[in-house]
């Protein structure tokens, strides 16, 4: 499985806030891309893109609850159609099948169209170990690539990387100095891609929708790179996770009108690729073994928890990160894992473990703008909610996260506002305690925590002289 | 001549009003009984539990939103000078209570009978003027619970125009969140602060003298922060500005 670091969401959050670079381009990008979000619901307009999600929600809802009929389905098409399915529970499972797949047919070199459940089984690196150069096709997952790291926003995995940036990279990497502008660089990238597409053997790609009745795989891209991959090698490999399924051909026009609308403001990508099999004895070209990898890593947990089921339901458009408020602060990578944002934030604690991912559903405000752009109307905030539930009340000792100070605090707080009389006393207390932090009538700064951590930044009020439980009492309840 | 039956409502104050901001609570009782509503403060009424929900204290706050059930079980309406707060007690209660035979009807019940304090004038009682007045540019930042759990965007716009004398702007991106969120302020400061600062920046930029919202919570983390750098803005409760003080 992909490198975990999601314990490390603190530190890398403080780290990201601190970098000047990183936190101007943010501020400069993330606008937009919810701005062409906007634009193209207009477009359609509001009440269409209602009936949409409404549509598009249903229609998985009823997918995962029938999960069992649609995959058996799939299962017979794609046979059928002469590919071969496969299942894997884990990501180690899942890369000894794609591993074994390349060993026997002696494959050496695979071009990769973007696949994010890739990245949960670190393909790459796996590949490169057992000698199959892999290659990413992507402009954005190449970029990646050749600086090894990983992807930071889902749709826009190099959205972090400045024209600056690519150009040096280019430069130490591909040989290809001086590159000025991003036609330049998407050439010099073609250039070196061409000449590994028509010498591949092997074709890698995820899949954004499996069609159950025709045992279809849905490619959905703007580069055209999909297209190459399955079309061009000899073995084609797509690699997915189960809730990829929906079950016809006329559901896939829901998300087809969902997915670019949300994730790029497009009304549809510039390529749409569908597979079907391996090529047929009547086809012009197409890979000769076609081989389908339907990876767990998780899922189940999540399919079997009825608060978070609904993760399932996401189709990766990305519009939850660019809403993000935190997001935009962090960005991709301080949530040390393959999905950021807010859907990050709840399968990935669920994938890798919530005791690793224990800070992940608390990094939010709850303010719910994902759940109002989300094309499928996913819940993000109630589900980080039942997350924090199981971190603080869990019987399951592993999972219950918090810590012994937290639990105090919830308990005296329960205690205090117990207690009407016990309130008001505290309050006279507190006037006590508070008379030598006023400054000005605000408490500037109180030098422990919680509050020194609020203070850093904000003044306090201080209790008033009289609560207004209080002023009730003596005056105002006696007025009308 | 027939006359309406008066209309009763009980106050939630909420705790932060309570302990903090009594002169909102004031206020807003002011402005309802300008409005021949009769207010009544159940008196053994503290918390909605928001605070422990929202960390997961799932059952702390249960245990405190019987106590809310209890307080309120005769009132006609609940209203409540918080979009948060009151999002506790009309949207998460019936789903806290979900599942207890007894105590799921009555926070449906209450769920039924609570508003925010916007919402309750110009829903309940079809007001937009209250004949307040009140000179100055105000702005107007929608906490996110009121928008988006509650749904309340137009109503305290509307109530703001029909303020004689005030100069309403509207906030640009106003329905980005201040970055408050309860404990998620202190858990992650700088990611708040982040937060605040556009926030803060935005307010600037609209030129009021005067930053309003529904919610006390939002208006003690953006004016503490207003407060703290001197930026000459006031954070003031919309009840405050319908009595027209500020
Ligand atoms: S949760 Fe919704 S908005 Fe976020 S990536 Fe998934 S489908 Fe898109």
């Amino acid at each position: 499985m992909a490198e975990v670091k999601t314990q490390e969401f603190q530190r890398a959050s403080v780290k990201a806030l601190a970098d000047a670079k990183l936190q101007s381009l943010l501020g400069r990008s993330m606008g937009t891309f919810d701005g062409a979000r906007q634009e193209a619901i207009e477009e359609l307009t509001p009440q269409r893109w209602e009936e949409m999600r409404e549509k598009g929600r249903a229609i998985k809802r009823h997918t995962l609850d029938n999960l069992d009929y649609y995959l058996e389905l799939l299962y017979d098409r794609v046979t059928q159609n002469g590919g071969q399915v496969h299942f894997a529970r884990d990501a180690q499972e899942a890369r000894n099948i794609v591993g074994q797949i390349a060993r026997s047919r002696g494959l050496k070199l695979a071009i990769k169209s973007k696949s994010m459940v890739s990245e949960e089984m670190s393909l790459n690196p796996y590949l490169e170990e057992m000698g199959v150069e892999p290659v990413e096709t992507d402009l954005g997952e190449y970029i990646i690539q050749l600086a090894q790291e990983t992807p930071f926003h889902i749709i826009a995995p190099a959205m972090h990387k400045t024209k600056e940036d690519v150009s040096q990279l280019f430069e130490e990497k591909i040989q290809r100095p001086n590159l000025k502008n991003i036609e330049e660089m998407a050439g010099a990238a073609r250039e070196v891609l061409r000449e590994k597409l028509v010498n591949a053997d092997m074709g890698i790609t995820g899949a954004n929708f499996l069609v159950a009745e025709t045992g279809t795989l849905v490619l959905v891209t703007n580069e055209g790179n999909g297209r190459f991959c399955t079309s061009v090698p000899r073995v084609l490999v797509s690699i997915t996770g189960m809730e990829k399924l929906i079950p016809s051909l006329e559901d896939l026009g829901v998300f087809m009108r969902l997915l670019p609308r949300a994730a790029t403001g497009q009304r549809i990508t510039s390529y749409v690729t569908h597979v079907s099999g391996p090529r047929r004895s009547d086809d012009e070209d197409g890979p000769e073994e076609f081989h389908l990898v339907i990876v767990d890593n998780g899922r189940s947990r999540l399919l079997q928890d009825p608060d978070l089921r609904e993760s399932l339901y996401c189709i990766r458009c990305g519009a939850c990160l660019n809403i993000c408020p935190v997001y935009h602060k962090v960005g991709g990578h301080a949530y040390g894992w393959v999905y950021p944002g807010p859907i990050g934030a709840v399968v990935s604690p669920v994938m890798v473990g919530l005791n690793k991912a224990k800070d992940l559903p608390h990094a939010s405000s709850l303010c719910g703008a994902c759940r109002d752009v989300c094309p499928i109307k996913i819940n993000i905030p109630r589900m980080l909610l039942k997350l924090r539930t199981q971190l603080a009340e869990s019987s399951d000792s592993t999972q219950r996260k918090v810590s012994i100070g937290e639990k105090l605090m919830a308990k005296g707080y329960r205690r205090l506002m117990s207690s009407p009389k016990l309130l008001s006393l505290t309050h006279r207390l507190g006037r006590l305690a508070q008379r030598p932090l006023l400054r000005k009538g605000l408490i500037r700064t109180i030098p422990f925590p919680p509050f020194s951590r609020w203070t850093r930044s904000r003044d306090l009020p201080p209790l008033a002289s009289k609560p207004f439980r209080q002023i009730w009492a003596e005056k105002l309840g006696k007025e009308r | 001549m027939s006359q309406s039956p008066q209309i009763k409502a009980s106050l939630f104050a909420t705790c932060l009003v309570d302990q903090l901001f009594p002169e909102v609570g004031e206020s807003v009782v002011r402005v309802l009984r300008r409005q021949g509503v009769e207010v009544d403060f159940p008196p053994d009424q503290t918390c909605c539990g928001q605070p422990l929900f929202n960390s997961g204290f799932r059952k702390d706050a249960i245990h405190l939103g019987r106590r809310v059930l209890k307080s309120f079980a005769h009132s006609q309406y609940v209203v409540v000078p918080s979009g948060s707060c009151a999002a506790m007690m009309k949207v998460f209660y019936p789903e806290l209570f979900d599942d207890d035979p007894e105590l799921g009807p009555q926070a449906k019940a209450l769920s039924d009978k609570v508003y925010e304090f916007s919402q309750f004038l110009v829903k309940v009682l079809d007001v937009t003027d209250v004949g307040a007045s009140y000179q100055g540019k105000v702005t107007y930042h929608p906490a996110c619970h009121l928008l988006r759990e509650l749904g309340v965007s137009k109503e305290p716009e509307a109530l703001l125009r029909g303020v004689t004398g005030l100069d309403y702007v509207e906030l640009p991106e106003g329905a980005t969140c201040c970055g408050f969120g309860g404990t998620f302020s202190v858990k992650y400061p700088g990611i708040s602060e982040g937060m605040l600062n556009d926030k803060l920046d935005n307010v600037v930029k609209t030129g009021a003298q005067v930053l309003t919202a529904c919610d006390s919570s939002c208006l003690m983390h953006i004016g503490g922060a207003l407060t703290r750098r001197g930026i000459d803005v006031k954070a003031v409760h919309l009840a405050q500005l319908l009595t027209g003080e500020g």
